[in-house]
């Protein structure tokens, strides 16, 4: 079986277990909204400096409620001792890792456009003015954040604090590209598309990017196999 | 070629040494019972022979190859602790799901043959959640035999097994046997293994105490091996 079949039979694998239990998505998508909830009381909408913190506030929701989707990429293989099983097949850790990593990036995406139209709402912002544009940042910030945190995933699975481990993992990583996405994000949700001064932090977004998601299928193998 | 040889192993957790210079050789066809107490090394060595984790220093090798390269992974069949199957998921769900991460021609086809093999046709559609423990055990050993493993490494095979899957399990070893497959197995069921045996090793404190053929004395006494070899 070559390696993108087996990367979308692991994919087809987590979506279908997730979509029969619900465990992790609902979670994620209920912090997502409490917290969004919860911020426009806190924070006054009328408020100038607010609105070019906006893109900050949506990236701290979305890198938490996406904690809660991560957590169990791999916890998720831990009962009847299924990640054993998936070890002894005969495919690669880097077609594992990317099964998962997608099956991952789909829910903690959805948990995003989802919430999108709620901050609309709460914020009172014109989200999607920018939309194209908006949503390649999201494609992009999200990839980073689901690379990192299925590779942390991989690494806590073992361990016993897993739960704080991951985070402790994951955020130091993230911050680059935390800081790329929130920073674009802040200009395209107030309406300003991105321009020379923004285009940098974009690159960096994509060099982020491809260079985790390569360190990362290059070290899975030698995780998983301890 | 032996179908599985273990070279100077050694596995390390931490500083202690859970299993010290391991050299063993199963021919195809050999069915190895692994013995010794709790805490011997036997679910260590397995786990290194199925590819789960690596050595600290040493060799195995499955038919020549390292357990962790693909043609040797097509070759091994595991049963550990854990059944090793998705609750969430369907009885043909999950073996359609193996069939397809080992490139079985049709795997639905060869999950449904497997499902009637082990006498769990008429649930195939049921989630794995909603199963008897007898039920769950039939699975796993179905999940095991898949794909047609030419090696097989059992942990504990007949622990906690009800009657039913202990038959099914006995017939597939024989079966397995009969057709020139090798089989490594721990177990602290002697009187089950050393039936199906045709070599006995026993590991002490991560060092093989003993290894050779099983003999007549071990079959009419089980404890014999540990009488004869065992702990100081």
């Amino acid at each position: 079986m070559g390696f993108f079949r087996q990367v979308f039979v692991i994919m087809a694998k987590d979506l279908r277990a997730e979509i029969r239990t619900k465990e992790a998505i609902n979670a994620s998508l209920a912090f997502a909204l409490v917290i969004l909830l919860l911020f426009s009381f806190a924070f006054e909408n009328s408020d100038e400096s607010m609105k070019d913190n906006l893109g900050g506030l949506l990236w701290i929701v979305f890198a938490f409620a996406g904690t809660l989707v991560l957590n169990r990429s791999f916890a998720r293989e831990l009962p009847n001792d299924c990640l054993d099983a998936l070890i002894a097949a005969p495919i690669s850790g880097a077609a594992l890792f990317l099964g998962k990593a997608l099956a991952n990036y789909v829910l903690v995406l959805g948990v995003e456009l989802v919430s999108l139209p709620v901050f609309g709402i709460f914020y009172d912002v014109r989200w999607a003015r920018q939309f194209p544009e908006l949503l390649l940042v999201l494609l992009l910030g999200t990839w980073g954040l689901t690379v990192i945190g299925t590779m942390s995933s991989a690494l806590t699975v073992n361990i016993r604090l897993r739960e704080v481990m991951l985070p402790m993992l994951t955020y130091p990583i993230l911050v680059p590209a935390l800081l790329g996405a929130m920073q674009l994000t802040s200009p395209l949700v107030a309406g300003t598309p991105i321009g020379p001064e923004t285009v940098t932090w974009l690159k960096m977004l994509i060099g982020f990017d491809a260079i985790y998601t390569a360190v990362s299928l290059f070290l899975v193998e030698t995780v998983l196999v301890s | 070629m032996s179908a599985v040889a273990v070279d100077g192993v050694w596995k390390y957790y931490g500083d202690y040494p859970a299993l010290r210079d391991i050299r063993l050789e199963a021919e195809p066809g050999a069915c190895l019972a692994l013995i010794g107490r709790n805490g011997a090394g036997k679910t260590t060595l397995l786990r290194i022979l199925a590819g789960f984790s690596r050595p600290g220093r040493g060799e195995v090798r499955i038919f020549g190859k390292s357990p962790r390269e693909g043609e040797a992974r097509r070759r091994i069949g595991f049963i550990g602790h854990g059944i090793a199957v998705y609750d969430e998921l369907s009885a043909v769900e999950n073996l359609t799901l193996f069939a397809r991460l080992y490139g079985l021609p049709d795997p639905r086809r060869a999950a449904l043959e497997w499902l009637e093999r082990t006498g769990l046709a008429r649930v195939a559609t049921g989630l794995v959640r909603e199963f008897s423990r007898g039920m769950r055990q039939r699975l796993a050993v179905a999940r095991a035999f898949l794909h047609g493993p030419s090696v097989l490494f059992l942990d504990e095979p007949f622990t906690a097994l009800d009657d039913r899957a202990i038959a099914v399990l006995q017939g597939l070893l024989r079966e397995a046997l009969a057709e020139g497959k090798t089989i490594v197995m721990s177990t602290h069921q002697l009187r089950e293994a050393l039936e199906l045996a045709s070599h006995v090793a026993l590991l002490n404190r991560g060092k093989v105490a003993f290894d050779g053929p099983r003999t007549p004395e071990m079959v009419a006494d089980p404890g014999y091996v540990y009488e004869r070899y065992g702990e100081n």
